[in-house]
C-alpha cells in the first residue's frame, strides 16, 4: 500500500503533528503471545474470590442464566455489529429491541421502552431530567429508599444546576426504612419550589416494599410526574408500576441474566407512559413495513436524539447497552413467564427460611415491614462478623456501614439477600457459622495453627482494622 | 425461495404458545408469597412469552443472520472504528473469577480485577499523555459529561463563576453540544475553516471569560488532524478556558500524539472503538476518562488506588471531597474494561502504535482508490478515516450518497457513515480500520466504482437498491408519525406474521 | 419552485399571510421539501405571547429537526390541531391546509421586514 501511495515510510502520512507536538516513545510492556497473556488473565481471575456461598445483592443479584442466554448471545452477529443505522442489514439487531421494548413493557405496564441505558443508576438520572424537561420544573425529590449508588449519580446529574432533595426515611415502627410520607408532603407543599418529579425505589435499597400508589398520589396531587425505580424479576410477583400510577419506571436490568461481572456491563432500563415518549431520551425501535409491504423494524423519533438535535438533545446518549437488553430478551424468552414467576418466589422463600434461621441464634430484623428477598439485620461489629465469615466462606452480603456512612440507624447493619440460588443447605451452614462468629468461636482449621484458643472477638478487639484476612487473594 | 439464508422472522410473542417451555428452575413453596401483602402482589401476570428452549434458539439464531456484522464482513462505519474484536477477549471476560464476582465484594478478595483496572488506568494514562483516569464512565458519551461536570467543578472552586459557554466546532459529534446542554452550559458553536480544520482565528474571536471549555476532536471528524492545536490550547488555556478532547478518533494517533502532553486538560477513550471491544448492536462500551494536574481533584469517585504493601483498594464515598461525585453505580463496565486490558497487553507499546500506523495507511489507500471517482472535499493526507462526497456526481445522475450506500449492501459491504458530518453535502466517512486486509480494500474500493458507474448508465437501479437485502427502504415516516413501539397481545398483530 | 405572492416570508422559511390584525404562519415548500417527510409539529399553547425571531416551535422530519421562529410579535389566537395526527399536511399543502398557527399581530410595523415572494425566490435560489 505504501508503494502504490508512493511513500517510503508510514511516518510521512503522520507529518502533519507538529514536531513539538510529537508523542514521547509508549512506555508499555512488549506485546504479549495470546498464550502468555492468556495465562496472566487466568491469574488476574484467579485471584478473585467468587468461591464463597454469596448473600449479597445490594442492587446486584446472582441468579441462573440458562446456557442458551449466553451462547446465542455470543453469534458473531449480534456481537460485532453496531447500532442499527442501515435497518435493511440490521433487521436482527432491530426486531431484537422491539421485542426488548416489548417484553419490558409487559413487565413494568407501561407503554414505552427505551433501547437501554448504562445502568439503574444513569436510567434513574436519566428519568429525573425527563421530570424536568416534561413539567418546565427545576426540582426533583428522592427518596433515601433508592440505592445509594443512585443517589450519589443523580447529585452529580444534577450538578449543572438543578435542585435535588432526598426525602427522608421512617426512621422507627411498622414503617421503619420506608419513605417517610408525612415529609414528602410537606416537601410537595412549597409553592416557591414546585416539584418536577419524585422518585422512590421499590423494593427499596434495603429491601422493603415501600407505599408506592401513595407516593404516586401525594406526587401527582403536587403535579409532578412519580418515578418508580424498580428491580425486574420482582415484577413478576410485585404491582408493576403501570398499576400504581408511575409515569416512569428506571431500574437495573442485570438480574436478567447478567453475570456481575464486578460493575457491568449491565442494563438501564428506563419506561414511561406514552404521553412521555418525546422526552423519553436514548433509542427506540419501531414496527413498519419496507416498500413491498412486507413488516420491519427501524430506529424511529429520531429527532430526539444528539446527532440530529444536538444542543437540544433529550440526552447526549449514543452508546447504549444493547447486546445486554438482548440478553434480558433472551433470557426472558427462555425462562418463560412461570419459570420468572419462580425466580422471584424462590427468592422470597429462601429468604424467610433465612430470616426464621437467624432469628433463631438471636440475629434480628433491623426493620419490620414486608419485604421480598432481601432484608437488613441488626447485627454488633458487623464489619468485623462479616470478615470473619469470609474465612468460613460465606460472603454475609453487604456492610450497610461501608454504602451509608452517615447514617446512624444502620451502623450496625448487614443486607442479606437470596435468590433461587441460594439452597437450604446454604442457608443452614451459614446460619451455624453466623452463630459460631457471634458466640465468638475459631472456625475450624483456619486459626488452629495461630495457637489459637484465643477467641475470634478478643482479637477483634484488639485491633479489627488491622485484622488481616487469611484467604485475601492478590499479593505479591 | 431458498431453504438457508435469511429470512424474516415472526416474533417472540407470535411463537408463544400457553403451557411451552419450564423445566429450568424448581418450583418454590406454594405458599411462598404469602407473607406479602396483598396489595403489594401483581394482579395480573405480565403476557411474557412461552417458548421451549428449541424454538428460543432458532429464534434468535435465524434472526442473528439478518444482521451485518464485523464477523461477517467489512464494515467501514466511519467514526465508529469497527475493527476485528479477538476472541480471546470474550474467553477472558467470562472467566468465572471476573464473570461472577460481585461489584460490592470487599476488596480483599477482588484483588485480581482491582490490578487489572489499577494496571489498565495507568496504560490509558501512558497512551493518552494524561496524569491519572477513571474508569467508570460507561461510555464515550458519559464520559464527556464527566469531563465537562469536572470542568465545572474546576471553575467553581476558583469563584470563576461567569462562565457558561462551551465552544464546538461545527463538524463536532452530536454528542458535544448534547453534553454541554446536560451540564448547564450554552453551546457556542464555531465553523471550521476552508481546510476543514477549526478556525483558529474564529475560535479566539469567540473565546472569553464566559468560555468553561472547548471541545475539540482530533483527528476531525473529518479525519483531518488539527495542526494548528498548539495555537489553539495556548489561546483556550489563555483564555482561562479548558480544553476537553473527544478521543474518539484516538485510533489513528497511538504512540505519534498524546493529547495531555499537548496540552488539553481532559480527553475520553472509546474503548469500543480504539480497543476492540464488541459494539453489540449499539453498546455496551466503556469511556474511561484522563485528565491533567488541573482536573485531578475532581474525577469521579471511587477511584482504584495502589497501597504500599502492593495490594489495591477502592476510594471510601467521601473519601476525596473534591469529587464530582459518582457518574454511576459500582466501578465502571468492568467486563467490557477486561477486554480492554487483554488488547492493550497483547499488543504493547510497539503494536498500539503499528496499529495506528496501519489504521492510517489503509484510509489513505483507499482514498487514493476513489480519488477519480469521487469528490474529495479535503485532500490531503487524512488520518484513520476519510471524506467523500458524491455531490458532482448525484448533480449528475440525480443518484444520492444515501442511494450509493443501499446499494453497497448488494454488493455485501456494510455502507460507511453518511450525511456525517453535517459540514460536507452527500458526505460517506470511510474508515477501514488496521484489521483490513489490501484485498478488502481493493474489493470494497472495487464495488463503490463499480456502483459509480451504475449511477450513470443505470440509475433506478441505484436508487431503488438493496435488491438482495432481507427487506427493502422502510418506510420511517409512516414509523415516525404512528409510532409502533411495543408488541400488544390483547390488540392481535398490526400486520400479519411472515411465515 | 415560486413562492406565493401575496403571502410574506422570513429568512429562516417561515411564510405569512396578513388578514386585519391577524397573521397565519406556516413553513415555505422550500423548507418543507428539505426537511423531507415531516412527522412531528411541535407547536405552543394558544394564548401565548411570541416574540419576533425567536423560536416557538419544531418541527421534525424522519431524520432532521428545524425550530419555527416566529415572523412577527403577537399572541397565539389559534393552532392547526390537525398538524398532530396528519403532519405530513405540511409536505403536501404547506401554504394551505399545512398551516401551523394563527397569531394577533402585536406590532404591524414589524411585516416591513418581511420579504415579499420574489425576493424570497431570490434568497433560496442564492442558496
Amino acid at each position: 500500500m505504501l508503494t502504490a501511495l508512493g511513500l517510503k515510510s508510514v511516518d510521512q502520512l503522520f507529518a502533519d503533528i507538529p514536531k513539538e507536538l510529537r508523542a514521547s516513545p509508549l512506555d508499555l510492556p512488549e506485546p504479549e503471545p495470546e498464550l502468555e497473556l492468556a495465562a496472566r488473565l487466568r491469574d488476574l481471575a484467579g485471584r478473585n474470590r467468587t468461591d464463597l456461598v454469596s448473600f449479597l445483592g445490594a442492587g446486584v443479584y446472582r441468579h441462573w442464566s440458562p446456557p442458551a442466554v449466553d451462547q446465542l448471545l455470543l453469534r458473531g452477529e449480534w456481537y460485532t455489529a453496531y447500532t442499527p443505522y442501515q435497518p435493511e442489514v440490521s433487521q436482527g439487531t432491530l426486531q431484537s429491541i422491539y421485542e426488548y421494548e416489548s417484553l419490558l413493557a409487559e413487565l413494568v405496564d407501561l407503554d414505552v421502552v427505551s433501547a437501554s441505558h448504562y445502568d439503574g443508576a444513569a436510567a434513574t438520572a436519566e428519568a429525573a431530567l425527563m421530570t424536568c424537561r416534561a413539567t418546565r420544573r427545576e426540582r426533583v425529590l428522592v427518596s433515601r429508599g433508592v440505592h445509594p449508588h443512585y443517589r450519589a449519580t443523580l447529585r452529580t446529574y444534577f450538578g449543572g444546576g438543578l435542585e435535588l432533595d432526598e426525602i427522608p426515611v421512617v426512621t422507627d415502627g411498622e414503617a421503619a426504612g420506608t419513605t417517610d410520607l408525612a415529609a414528602l408532603e410537606a416537601m410537595l407543599a412549597e409553592p416557591e419550589r414546585p416539584v418536577a418529579g419524585v422518585i422512590a425505589a421499590n423494593p427499596d435499597f434495603l429491601g422493603l416494599l415501600e407505599p408506592m400508589p401513595r407516593i404516586g398520589e401525594l406526587a401527582h396531587g403536587a403535579g409532578a410526574l412519580f418515578v418508580a425505580v424498580i428491580e425486574p424479576v420482582s415484577l413478576a410477583v410485585l404491582a408493576p408500576p403501570g398499576a400504581y400510577g408511575a409515569d416512569i419506571a428506571a431500574g437495573e436490568g442485570q438480574p436478567l441474566g447478567i453475570a456481575p461481572q464486578y460493575g457491568g456491563p449491565y442494563l438501564g432500563i428506563l419506561a414511561s407512559t406514552d404521553a412521555l415518549v418525546r422526552q423519553i431520551p436514548g433509542r427506540l425501535v419501531g414496527m413498519t413495513t419496507d416498500l413491498d409491504g412486507q413488516r420491519a423494524f427501524v430506529m424511529t423519533l429520531r429527532a430526539r436524539e444528539q446527532d440530529i438535535r444536538r444542543d437540544k438533545a433529550a440526552s447526549n446518549i449514543c452508546t447504549n447497552q444493547a447486546l445486554l437488553a438482548l440478553a434480558a430478551s433472551i433470557y426472558l424468552a427462555t425462562i418463560g413467564p412461570h419459570g420468572l414467576r419462580d425466580v422471584a418466589a424462590s427468592g422470597a422463600a429462601r429468604a424467610a427460611e433465612l430470616e426464621a434461621g437467624l432469628a433463631a441464634i438471636g440475629i434480628e430484623r433491623l426493620h419490620p415491614g414486608a419485604y421480598l428477598n432481601e432484608f437488613a439485620v441488626h447485627i454488633a461489629d458487623a464489619r468485623l462478623v462479616h470478615r470473619r465469615l469470609i474465612e468460613r466462606g460465606f460472603l454475609a452480603g453487604l456492610v450497610l456501614a461501608d454504602v451509608e456512612p452517615d447514617d446512624p440507624s444502620l451502623a450496625d447493619g448487614l443486607l442479606l439477600c437470596t435468590t433461587e440460588l441460594t439452597t437450604s443447605g446454604d442457608i443452614a451452614r451459614f446460619v451455624a457459622a453466623f452463630g459460631e462468629v457471634v458466640a465468638g468461636r475459631p472456625p475450624v482449621g483456619v486459626e488452629a495453627g495461630a495457637g489459637g484458643s484465643q477467641p475470634v472477638g478478643a482479637g477483634a478487639a484488639a485491633g479489627a482494622d488491622g485484622a488481616t484476612v487469611s484467604t485475601a487473594g492478590g499479593t505479591r | 425461495m431458498s431453504v438457508t439464508g435469511p429470512r424474516l422472522q415472526p416474533t417472540l410473542f407470535e411463537r408463544s404458545r400457553p403451557g411451552r417451555g419450564g423445566g429450568k428452575i424448581p418450583h418454590p413453596p406454594k405458599d411462598a408469597l404469602d407473607r406479602l401483602p396483598t396489595e403489594a402482589r401483581r394482579a395480573t401476570p405480565p403476557a411474557l412469552p412461552e417458548m421451549n428452549e428449541p424454538d428460543v434458539v432458532r429464534h434468535y439464531v435465524n434472526l442473528s443472520q439478518l444482521n451485518f456484522a464485523v464477523d461477517t464482513g467489512f464494515y467501514p462505519l466511519g467514526s465508529c472504528t469497527m475493527k476485528f474484536n479477538p476472541k480471546l477477549n470474550e474467553w477472558a471476560a467470562r472467566l468465572p473469577g471476573f464473570a461472577e464476582l460481585h461489584p460490592l465484594a470487599p476488596d480483599e478478595i477482588a484483588q485480581g480485577t482491582l490490578q487489572l483496572l489499577w494496571e489498565l488506568e495507568q496504560a490509558l494514562a501512558e497512551i493518552s499523555g494524561m496524569r491519572a483516569v477513571t474508569l467508570q464512565p460507561a461510555a464515550g458519551a458519559q464520559g464527556e459529561l464527566t469531563g465537562i461536570l469536572m470542568i465545572r467543578a474546576y471553575h467553581r472552586e476558583r469563584g470563576d463563576l461567569g462562565r457558561d459557554e462551551v465552544l464546538v466546532p461545527d463538524s463536532s459529534h452530536g454528542t458535544n453540544p448534547a453534553t454541554a446542554s446536560m451540564a448547564g452550559y450554552r453551546t457556542i458553536t464555531i465553523p471550521s475553516a476552508p481546510d476543514g480544520g477549526v478556525d483558529v482565528d474564529k475560535f479566539r474571536a469567540a473565546l472569553g471569560p464566559r468560555t468553561a471549555a472547548v471541545m475539540i476532536t482530533n483527528p476531525s471528524t473529518l479525519g483531518l488532524f488539527e495542526s494548528r492545536i498548539g495555537e489553539l490550547l495556548a489561546a483556550v488555556h489563555e483564555a482561562g478556558a479548558l480544553a476537553y478532547m473527544d478521543g474518539a478518533n484516538l485510533n489513528a494517533i497511538l504512540g505519534r500524539f498524546k493529547p495531555g502532553e499537548a496540552g488539553f486538560d481532559v480527553m475520553h477513550f472509546n474503548v469500543h472503538k480504539t480497543f476492540s471491544t464488541p459494539h453489540g448492536g449499539g453498546g455496551p462500551g466503556a469511556g474511561p476518562v484522563g485528565v491533567g494536574e488541573r482536573l485531578l481533584p475532581y474525577l469521579p469517585t471511587p477511584r482504584v488506588l495502589a497501597q504500599d504493601d502492593g495490594t489495591f483498594r477502592l476510594e471510601r464515598p467521601d473519601e476525596r471531597p473534591t469529587s464530582i461525585g459518582r457518574m454511576r453505580s459500582f466501578v465502571g463496565n468492568t467486563g467490557v474494561l477486561v477486554r480492554a486490558y487483554a488488547y492493550i497487553r497483547a499488543h504493547g507499546g510497539s503494536g498500539l502504535r503499528e496499529v495506528s500506523d496501519d489504521a492510517v495507511l489503509a484510509a489513505n489507500y483507499l482514498k487514493s482508490r476513489l480519488a477519480d471517482t469521487f469528490d474529495l472535499p479535503y485532500d490531503r493526507p487524512c488520518k484513520h478515516e476519510f471524506v467523500a462526497s458524491a455531490a458532482t456526481l448525484k448533480a449528475r445522475t440525480g443518484v444520492r450518497t444515501l442511494d450509493l450506500a443501499k446499494r453497497l449492501i448488494d454488493f455485501g459491504f456494510h455502507p460507511p457513515t453518511i450525511y456525517f458530518p453535517l459540514i460536507v453535502d452527500e458526505g460517506m466517512l470511510i474508515e477501514p480500520t488496521e484489521t483490513e486486509s489490501a484485498e478488502t480494500l481493493d474489493a470494497f474500493a472495487d464495488a463503490l466504482i463499480a456502483i459509480a458507474a451504475e449511477a450513470e448508465s443505470t440509475p433506478e437501479l441505484v436508487k431503488t437498491a438493496p435488491h438482495t437485502a432481507p427487506v427493502k427502504r422502510l418506510d420511517e415516516a409512516t414509523a415516525a408519525r404512528q409510532p409502533n413501539l411495543r408488541w400488544r397481545p390483547m390488540a392481535g398483530a398490526a400486520t400479519p406474521c411472515p411465515d | 419552485m415560486t413562492a406565493p405572492n401575496d403571502l410574506r416570508y422570513t429568512r429562516d422559511h417561515e411564510w405569512v399571510r396578513v388578514d386585519g390584525d391577524e397573521a397565519t404562519v406556516g413553513i415555505t415548500q422550500y423548507a418543507a421539501d428539505q426537511l423531507g417527510d415531516i412527522v412531528f409539529v411541535e407547536l405552543p399553547d394558544t394564548g401565548r405571547d411570541l416574540e419576533e425571531a425567536k423560536p416557538f416551535g419544531v418541527v421534525e422530519s424522519v431524520k432532521a429537526v428545524s425550530d419555527l421562529f416566529a415572523p412577527v410579535s403577537g399572541e397565539v389566537t389559534a393552532i392547526n390541531g390537525a398538524l398532530a395526527s396528519d403532519p405530513e399536511l405540511v409536505n403536501s399543502d404547506p401554504y394551505g391546509e399545512g398551516w401551523m398557527l394563527k397569531l394577533r399581530i402585536a406590532s404591524p410595523d414589524q411585516l416591513d421586514d418581511l420579504l415579499d415572494g420574489e425576493a424570497y425566490d431570490e434568497l433560496v435560489a442564492a442558496g
